[in-house]
């Protein structure tokens, strides 16, 4: 057992901090502020090889491992919410099953130019009346000779608008329930596909969130990702996966929010004292620092799963249960920590309480990893 | 075209704190980097290779855990790196430092060599041109911008304290720049995957032709006399108050002191 | 090597299109301190195209020779032929020190000639001395101004220092001293002149020099922004000094790099100098700690700039100042 960091997780660790100290941290809060989608950061991503970590060269991948995609959604997150999950889902609900579960060909068409981040990825499984209960798909997909037509919508999508790679799960046989769905790979620009209504959110504001829009949205049958009917049991491993990358923007955002509460409590006096001598503080931010502490190895730990080829499923979700948790419950200690200051814009932590909410919510709500953990635990 | 970059590792000398008690220099925890110049030093080196396909050379002269930025330097692009390590060497001043870099660049081709215009934990400012001297090479100290142009012309910006200069040299040339010529590129994720693939060369005592005599400390015709740290300015007057009484204080000892 | 072969004190006389640099008066005034501990003699070198007329000027203030390089090929530096006739002489005359300021030029020509002759060279300098065995002890800032180290030359000849434009004090113009003007010829190997000098530029600046303002205004990074720092101008502009910052600005881009105090800017010593918003790092506090009267004002009542402040105020800056800008134009 070795839990030190590679050479290679070390020089990582360096460029990732100061790429996030440098060109993403000056502009978190106008990203915000502005609801933007920071095009020009993902440019810079691209260039170094950020939106293709975990794949390999011959992919156009940087030959990296999902610890090391881990640790870059942190870094990015520690600093801006929004751009850890641009990152997280383009590679864990994009890039990934395409990596896993796609033809040669498939592979050959897209991940090259998903992995140079010349296009970025998405992910599509909810609707209106499919949340928590993915099972109960209402978007169909047709077999017309070569071609699929999609019919149908999703919603909450991230990175909407801004990709050109969509994963889309449809119902290609109502009748065997999961095993009627099917995952397809649907390019922007296809007939029949629009975006629709952009999101006005908590947080994450940067990020763009939307509805897709599918009316008689012809696409050729290759595009047909995995076997037909085995879209549910991809989009659920396709969500293990993206649960490493959530959680490691959970950890990013709380760990964020404890660089700025520590900073703040040596700075800030008040009855004569550093806000940091008194007891409380300390009490207070030993036990969130061992939570964060405790995030950080559940998230590894996963990611060190997958990389290893093991079943992490129920690793993944207590990785994100509990950093999510940790990050909700230290952003709100934060803000409170920075008294009035922390409710105002002038200081960071608001927005990452903002931030911090989404994390126990999407790729599965807090309520369904406490499922998965539990079916592991009880089957 | 080969293109040689000396590099230097140092101490990130801004993270560094005085004990207010004793005044002495508080090393621990501080980060070994890659010397500021040097970094823009190699980033004009990538910039001419992703133009003209330029080979680059990384060498530094330094302990063994120099290493480091050996393979920095791989993950920004560098395509090969040596490491000029021996005990021989260890005590130089900045003359017998520059005789041993000369005496490694003596054994590798080169059209352009280039440094930082100084490290921020000496401030010298001195091993580049005396590299130059040494290897009678040219040299454009100051470096804030390079052209290159066929078959072997470098056109150069350099700094001077009231402007600029243009000046203009035919390759083999030294170059030493400045921190504000660019900003860097970071390490590629490719890169870094690949920096520990990579073989960095060790060469000592023996793989250069230089004698010992003026080599490390017994070369080194200056010393270190001695060295101290500056003793704390006695303190004045504090004052904690509201702006406009502050202001009032101010304007007064400014009365006290100069005519206003 | 015989070191009593090796005598007097010849300082590099910097001169700029045809004007003599402040530091070359700084150093003749230094030297000649130095020289009368040595008892020896002071030269100044001047080399340039047409500059001649200015030696007296250079006796005025203590060299005892001027020795005159005239040369079209010295009308504007660079670096070899500055080097060949340095090199020239200094092999001719064998002094036991030479003293160069620590200028982009100086800092070009210096370690460049230091390794043609094979001697050592100090680096940026700050003080001079010298010691009982009759070397001169050569103090620096190391370790971005954390250190000081004294540095000594024992076994070589001559002795080179660069110096640290600002630090020595220029000395009383003497017209009535006397000194002996010397013309030297060199014959120059141009094969090596292989830098061509195409355009020099003098960028507007528009703006005094800081190492040469009695008054100065330096922000740093509790100033905030680059409104923050407009605030200061304003201050500046009305009290009659120039604006000036720690590297926080500069590397925030606020404000240009020959705008930078401290130990990878400039070492200033005003009459007056306000640190608004400065922390005082070791390296800023490395460039100003010699001005005459500093004021500070920092949020943090325990910031370092404190301790050598000669009045300190704990407060917001970016509402004090406009109301101290108000105040003083109302005068």
């Amino acid at each position: 057992m070795d839990f030190s960091l590679t050479k290679e997780q070390v020089l990582f660790l360096q460029m990732i901090r100061e790429f996030a100290e440098k060109e993403v941290k000056p502009i978190a809060a106008e990203v915000d502020e502005n609801e933007r989608f920071p095009e020009e950061t993902v440019k810079k991503m691209a260039k170094l090889g950020i939106m293709g970590i975990p794949f390999p060269l011959e992919y156009g991948g940087a030959g990296g491992d999902n610890i090391l995609y881990s640790m870059a959604v942190e870094e990015l997150s520690r600093v801006c919410g929004t751009t850890g999950v641009i990152v997280s889902a383009h590679t864990s609900l994009c890039a990934a099953p395409i990596y896993e579960f796609g033809t040669e060909e498939q592979k050959t068409k897209y991940l090259p130019k998903l992995c140079s981040g010349e296009w970025i990825g998405a992910f599509g499984l909810t609707e209106p009346n499919a949340g928590t209960d993915a099972s109960a798909q209402q978007t169909t997909a047709i077999l017309d000779g070569d071609h699929y037509i999609l019919n149908g919508s999703k919603i909450f999508i991230t990175n909407a608008g801004y990709a050109h790679v969509y994963i889309i799960m449809a119902m290609t046989d109502r009748s065997q329930g999961t095993r009627g769905i099917s995952a397809f790979i649907v390019e922007s620009g296809t007939p029949g596909f629009s975006i629709g209504k952009k999101e006005k959110k908590l947080g994450i504001r940067g990020s763009a969130t939307s509805e897709l829009i599918f009316e008689n949205c012809r696409i050729p049958k290759e595009n047909l990702m995995g076997k037909l009917g085995g879209g549910f049991g991809i989009a659920m491993k396709t969500l293990d996966g993206g649960r490493i990358g959530i959680a490691s923007q959970a950890l990013g955002i709380a760990q964020g929010a404890m660089d700025e509460t520590v900073k703040y409590v040596k700075e800030r006096k008040q009855f004569g004292r550093q806000l940091g001598q008194f007891q409380n503080t300390q009490f207070q931010l030993a036990d969130l620092d061992t939570k964060i502490e405790a995030s950080r190895w559940l998230v590894r730990y996963a990611a060190f799963k997958k990389d290893q080829k093991q079943n992490y499923s129920a690793d993944a979700a207590r990785a994100k249960l509990f950093a999510a948790e940790t990050a909700m419950e230290m952003t709100v200690k934060a803000v409170q920590f920075h008294g009035g200051y922390g409710y105002t814009r002038e200081y960071p932590v608001e927005r990452m309480m903002r931030d911090a909410k989404i994390t126990e919510i999407y790729e599965g709500t807090s309520e369904v990893q406490r499922m998965v953990i539990a079916a592991a635990l009880l089957k | 075209m080969n293109i040689v970059v000396c590099i230097k590792q140092v101490p990130d000398t801004t993270e560094i704190r005085l004990n207010p008690e004793t005044g002495t220099m508080i090393r621990d925890g501080v980060p070994s980097i890659m010397n500021p110049d040097d970094k823009s030093g190699l980033e004009v080196a990538l910039e001419l290779k992703d133009k003209y396909d330029a080979h680059i050379t990384v060498i530094t002269m330094g302990p063994a855990h120099a290493d480091d930025i050996l393979r920095e330097a791989f993950a920004m692009g560098a395509d090969r790196a040596i490491l000029l390590t021996d005990r021989k060497f260890a005590g130089a001043d900045t003359l017998a430092t520059s005789r041993a870099l000369a005496g490694a660049l003596k054994k590798l081709k080169y059209d352009l060599i280039i440094t930082g215009r100084q490290a921020i934990d000496g401030d010298t400012a001195q091993v580049g041109p005396q590299i130059a001297e040494h290897l009678d090479l040219p040299q454009v100290t100051y470096v804030e911008d390079l052209k290159y142009s066929n078959p072997s012309t470098f056109t150069i910006k350099k700094s001077t304290e009231d402007g600029y200069q243009i000046v203009e040299v035919d390759a083999p040339c030294l170059i030493t720049v400045l921190s504000s010529a660019n900003n860097p590129r970071y390490m590629s994720v490719g890169g870094i995957m690949d920096a520990y693939k990579k073989d960095v060369e060790v060469w000592g005592y023996t793989d250069i032709c230089i004698e010992e005599e003026n080599l490390g400390l017994k070369g080194s015709p200056t010393r270190v006399y001695k060295s101290f740290t500056k003793g704390a300015k006695s303190s004045g007057q504090v004052y904690e108050v509201e702006p406009t009484k502050a202001v009032e204080i101010i304007v007064e000892k400014l009365k006290e002191k100069f005519i206003i | 090597m015989d070191k009593s072969q090796y005598k007097d004190i010849y300082v590099f006389v910097e001169q700029r299109e045809g004007v003599i640099q402040n530091v070359a008066f700084e150093l003749l005034t230094k030297a000649a301190e130095l020289a009368s501990v040595l008892n020896e003699k002071v030269y100044a070198l001047l080399l340039g195209h047409g500059v001649t007329s200015q030696a007296n000027e250079l006796i005025a203030y203590g060299a005892d020779t001027v020795i005159c390089v005239d040369s079209p090929e010295l009308e504007v530096y660079c670096t070899e032929p500055y080097a060949q006739a340095i090199d020239h002489i200094i092999k001719e005359k064998r002094p036991a020190i030479v003293l160069i300021g620590a200028t982009t030029i100086g800092r070009d020509l210096g370690p460049r000639l230091s390794a043609r002759i094979g001697t050592g060279l100090t680096a940026d300098c700050t003080a001079l001395e010298i010691s009982e065995e009759r070397n001169l002890l050569m103090t620096r800032p190391a370790f971005g101004g954390n250190l000081m180290a004294t540095i000594v030359c024992k076994e070589h000849r001559p002795q080179m220092s660069t110096v640290r434009p600002g630090v020595m004090l220029k000395g009383e113009r003497n017209d009535m001293r006397k000194g002996d003007i010397e013309h030297v010829t060199v014959n120059f190997d141009k094969s090596k002149f292989r830098v061509k000098v195409l355009q020099s530029v003098k960028e507007e600046k528009n703006l005094i020099d800081i190492t040469e303002a009695k008054v100065l205004v330096s922000g740093g990074r509790g100033v905030g922004d680059a409104e923050g720092f407009r605030k200061l101008e304003k201050l500046a502009e009305t009290i009659g000094a120039e604006v000036s910052s720690s590297r926080a600005m500069v590397d925030a881009g606020i404000i240009s790099h020959d705008r930078q105090v401290g130990q990878t800017g400039k070492t200033v010593r005003p009459d007056l100098y306000f640190a608004i918003g400065i922390s005082g790092a070791i390296q800023h506090l490395a460039g100003m700690e010699e001005s005459d009267y500093i004021i500070a004002i920092n949020k943090d009542k325990d910031a370092p700039i404190f301790q050598c402040a000669d009045l300190g105020i704990v407060g917001n800056a970016n509402q004090i100042i406009p109301l101290l800008t108000e105040k003083l134009s109302s005068k």
